[in-house]
């Protein structure tokens, strides 16, 4: 942490001196059932140091071997990016001293990646933006480190350190975008755009949960600026620990008003890492990063060269998911979506999650409704994205199937999803232990419209003279008579029926 | 009761075949051997007298029930230090592995446990396969049997020497530049580099990935080729081993005809630098080939000339990022920097790597640190690699017109201890006529040819790749003639070493 508040210059401002050149990196983890080069299992989240091996431990003697289905996702992954497939490459080993890295060196791909020169649109307030892919290589995951006594978590400070090797050898792909250079204003949504985009695509391929919250997809944001007019790139800093779609906004956002204020004071930036910190947004120094660092690459001599045949990757090209620009035209046209309805949709990250709460029963405007309206209002609160809320939308379905069949309402509806969110179990559940059913019994509810009546002898008279619209206020007695809990529907008939 | 150990693998197979002696009594007859002199030969780091008695107990009960066993079943062997074993100490010669235990067999090892070879134990080597001479073993020299001032070359001189000084009949080594057949040379046994990519490196501490193979140290080719079978094959835990069958070592070495065989002597391995007794013992095998019937023929391989620079630059890469693993964070040595409280990692891992290295450890590893760092990667590394491939086309071109390529293994028979310990140039263009074969992947035997001076002399062949069979083939030949000649075969002249009371 720094010591000083770093001074900001504010974001429109920033960009009234200087354009913002982005380069984005992403990790995705491979759901295959084993490891990159050993048999071991990939399972998230069990006991530290039960799912390894010599081979992803790094033990001497150890030897690794290609995890064919790992292949066969990169090649996928890199089709679906409109990626060359390399006819023929290696793997690659970094040097590096780590101690969570068993062997102290990455087996990676260099200048050989498996998928290279390819592209995806993303589409921010009805604009395209054409993302040039680099290169989309494969590696091994390292293992975790756990700094224990330290106030911060991180290395600096801890008394010691725990290492965990079952995310060792875990494959990874790491997609390396070229630079990305869009009006600044644009920068942080087309950035989130753009990692969500990957996101959808690595769900539809099937090869990776990309759960940015467990770490299965992470994204490092390098972020340079240069004056507006200039051809002369800024130097760059590259923000890791970014662990949603809106945190990879807000990082790009901090980093634009951070640089131009270092700028603006006749500063330099220093090349380095910076760590991202969900809690406020802000990025704090982490290890100088030099073009010279020399990780001393060099073609793995325990490997054979990967040649996929043409005709596989040609069969591979058959297994692709429907491109995501033809897909969203279809859903906006099957669901009868306006061009704004799709637009907040797809950048709330919502369009997965919607069409897999309509597959589950609902209509597609109140799916939409829900996740773009209290769910996105929750995730927002709570500093997260959509996927990561504890609500399935199969239970999004459930809730609005109750209030089709007017059993709740939709101000009901609110606390039911507040109770799924706090983990009260299914809706159901939750109706039942909150007490929340409408109530459309004509005896309760007779008796509430006989104490409205009463209560408003005015209101009542003008119904009586045929001023229907009167019922409103009558109305409102009794739903808060009742808790909320009244039939709406039912209860303005009975008042009709009482004052004919 | 006869000595077994003064008999080949073969003869000790056929044998316990016959019942005329049981693995028991063979095996606990090498353990009394090395129990007699291997204190003055120390081709041992670690003897398993139980482990080795409790396999040729197993092998002698299962021949009892009369269950078909392997036909080298209960004669024992030999390991180099590099490969794990299960159990038993794999220290690669090293302070750094000094007491690791490895949990998982190399598939070499498994392979001779599963065909029912006790495991005498552990040679000595020199640190991490590092050396012409196993005077870079941390825990101290071994000795050459023929004459113990001086080295039994390197860097697997255990297990060469352990053969010659019948503390084994078989022994398995590895050979990145050479360190099976200069041995083997030196020591007057046969040492066999297959094909890269014929036997597994699974479990084999890696030294040169791209150069590293294990092979069949022994007496005789016979053994060789025997030994050969067994630890030969594909296996799915090694990338770059083949998958194609083990060539027909066996079957050729019992053919041994070179009648018609063509046979290339290689220009640029045997002038210069070469000593004169080296040469002439070289020149009559030559001659007794071609009595025999083959064609001799002289070849030229110009880039051979650039191997030991190219050798050294590619070597050294792997090793510097093969041994970055030994940072003492999971395994091996680790020792406490000095004058600093509460060490970091790194200065943890500094300190333990300055003092569980050697020096000829700690050169190539900044020799090849070097090499491969930006800004010297294409003039080092990547040069190095293309010299890899201009002797790849030499031996292409050499086995156009011949079958095998002949040459002596070692320029100089076995040096007193410590000569050339101060100057690693000089040891390292030992390895000058060994290190094309690993370079090009292709296999090679030196087997003995005679004495100068007293001390045996080595020629190799070499072969195309998985044509291993052709060594043996001429091997076998070879040896025969120089037995016929010498009126014994070789390893009976060994020198009997003062068996200490």
């Amino acid at each position: 942490m720094s010591i000083t508040a770093t001074k900001l210059v504010p974001f429109d401002e920033a960009l009234s001196r200087y354009q913002p050149v982005m380069g984005l990196e992403i990790h995705v983890e491979l759901n295959t059932a084993t490891k990159m080069f050993c048999g071991c299992p990939t399972e998230f989240g069990a006991e530290p140091n039960t799912q390894v091996c010599p081979v992803c431990l790094g033990l001497p003697g150890a030897l690794p071997v290609v995890n064919a289905k790992a292949v066969e996702s990169a090649i996928r992954m890199g089709l679906a990016l409109n990626c060359q497939i390399a006819p023929w490459c290696r793997f690659a080993r970094k040097n590096y001293f780590y101690p969570d890295m068993p062997k102290n060196f990455q087996t990676s791909q260099y200048d050989e990646p498996i998928a290279f020169d390819g592209f995806i649109d993303v589409d921010v307030d009805g604009e395209t933006y054409r993302i040039d892919i680099e290169r989309a290589h494969m590696e091994e995951d390292t293992g975790k480190s756990l700094h224990v006594g330290g106030s911060t978590g991180r290395i600096h400070g801890a008394e010691h350190s725990l290492l965990d090797y079952n995310r060792a050898g875990i494959p990874l792909i790491e997609i390396v975008t070229r630079t990305i250079e869009v009006p600044g204003d644009k920068a942080p949504a087309v950035a989130r755009a753009f990692v969500n985009q990957i996101r959808d695509l690595m769900v539809a391929l099937g090869v990776s949960d990309a759960r940015m919250d467990q770490g299965s997809m992470r994204a490092d944001v390098n972020l340079s600026l240069k004056p507006l007019g200039s051809d002369q790139l800024g130097t760059r800093t590259e923000t890791k620990n970014v662990n949603s779609f809106r945190s990879v906004e807000r990082a790009v956002r901090y980093e634009i008003g951070r640089h131009a204020a270092i700028l603006d004071g006749g500063g330099s930036i220093l090349q380095e890492t910076r760590h991202f910190h969900e809690s406020d947004g802000t990025t704090s120094a982490g290890r100088p990063k030099s073009d010279a660092d020399d990780y001393r690459y060099f073609p793995e001599p325990d490997l054979a060269p990967v040649a996929p045949d043409p005709a596989w990757v040609e069969e591979l090209r058959g297994t692709l998911p429907e491109p995501p620009a033809e897909r969203r035209k279809r859903l906006q046209s099957e669901w009868g979506f306006s061009d704004l309805d799709m637009r907040d949709t797809v950048g709330a990250g919502a369009l997965d999650l919607v069409v897999e709460t309509i597959a589950a029963g609902a209509a597609p405007q109140a799916a939409k409704k829900w996740w773009l309206g209290e769910l996105a209002r929750t995730a927002n609160e709570q500093g997260k994205d959509l996927p990561a809320l504890p609500i399935t939308p199969t239970q999004v379905a459930q809730i609005q199937g109750l209030i089709d069949a007017k059993r709740i309402n939709d101000k009901l509806a609110r606390q039911v999803f507040e109770g799924v969110l706090a983990g009260e179990g299914e809706p159901e559940e939750v109706v039942a232990s909150r007490g929340l059913e409408v109530v459309s019994d004509d005896g309760a509810l007779g008796d509430a419209v006989d104490r409205a009546i009463a209560n408003d002898p005015d209101a009542a008279q003008k119904i009586r003279d045929g001023k229907q619209a009167a019922a409103g206020a009558l109305i409102g007695f009794v739903m808060k008579e009742m808790r909320g809990q009244a039939d709406a529907g039912r209860v303005r008939e009975l008042i009709l029926e009482k004052l004919s | 009761m006869s000595d077994l150990t003064r008999s080949t693998a073969a003869d000790i197979a056929a044998a316990l075949a016959d019942g005329s002696t049981t693995s028991v009594e063979v095996t606990q007859q090498h353990l009394d051997r090395i129990g007699a002199v291997d204190d003055r030969i120390h081709a041992y780091l670690h003897v398993d007298a139980e482990g080795a008695l409790a396999t040729a107990a197993d092998v002698d009960r299962r021949r009892e029930a009369g269950e078909s066993l392997h036909g080298l079943a209960g004669v024992p062997i030999a390991v180099k230090d590099v490969l794990t074993t299960t159990g038993l100490p794999t220290t690669c010669g090293s302070k750094m592995l000094e007491g690791w235990i490895p949990p998982y067999d190399s598939t070499v090892v498994a392979k001779l446990k599963a065909a029912g070879l006790p495991i005498l134990g552990k040679t000595n080597m020199d640190e991490f396969a590092m050396g012409s001479s196993t005077e870079h073993s941390a825990y101290g020299p071994t000795r050459n049997p023929w004459d113990t001032d001086r080295i039994p070359g390197g860097s697997g001189g255990g297990s060469a020497a352990a053969v010659a000084a019948f503390e084994a009949p078989l022994a398995v080594g590895t050979d990145t530049g050479g360190s099976i057949r200069q041995p083997g040379a030196v020591t007057g046994t046969v040492g066999v580099k297959p094909t890269y990519g014929g036997v597994s490196r699974y479990g084999l501490v890696a030294m040169a990935s791209s150069l590293d193979q294990a092979g069949p140290v022994t007496r005789t080719v016979l053994d060789a080729a025997l030994l050969h079978e067994v630890i030969g094959g594909h296996d799915p835990r090694d990338s770059t081993s083949l998958n194609v069958p083990v060539p027909p070592v066996v079957a050729a070495a019992r053919r041994a005809d070179v009648a018609g065989l063509r046979i290339g002597v290689v220009t640029e391995l045997g002038g210069e630098g070469f000593q004169p007794g080296v040469r002439q013992r070289f020149e009559e095998s030559i001659e007794l080939l071609a009595k025999a019937g083959a064609e001799i023929v002289e070849v030229s391989c110009p880039s051979f000339a650039h191997g030991l620079a190219a050798y050294y630059l590619v070597m050294p890469s792997e090793v510097s990022s093969n041994l970055a693993k030994f940072d003492a964070m999971r395994y091996g040595l680790r020792v406490a920097p000095e004058g600093i409280d509460g060490p970091s990692a790194e200065q943890v891992m500094a300190a333990s790597r300055d003092a569980g290295f050697g020096d000829e450890v700690k050169r190539r590893i900044i020799l090849g640190t070097y090499a491969l760092s930006s800004g010297y990667y294409d003039a080092y590394y990547g040069s190095a690699q293309k010299v890899r491939t201009l002797i790849a086309r030499d031996f292409e071109a050499a086995f156009e017109k011949v079958d095998v390529l002949a040459s002596p293994t070692s320029p100089t028979v076995a040096w007193p201890l410590g000569e050339k310990l101060d100057d690693p140039l000089a040891m390292y263009a030992q390895d000058i006529a060994t290190i094309p074969a690993n370079l090009a992947g292709v296999p090679g035997i030196s087997l003995p040819i005679g004495l100068s001076d007293g001390l045996p002399v080595g020629m190799q062949f070499l072969a195309p790749a998985m044509a291993d069979d052709r060594l043996y083939n001429a091997g076998a030949a070879l040896e025969r003639f120089i037995a016929e000649r010498d009126g014994r075969p070789f390893a009976a002249q060994a020198p009997e070493l003062e068996v200490a009371r």
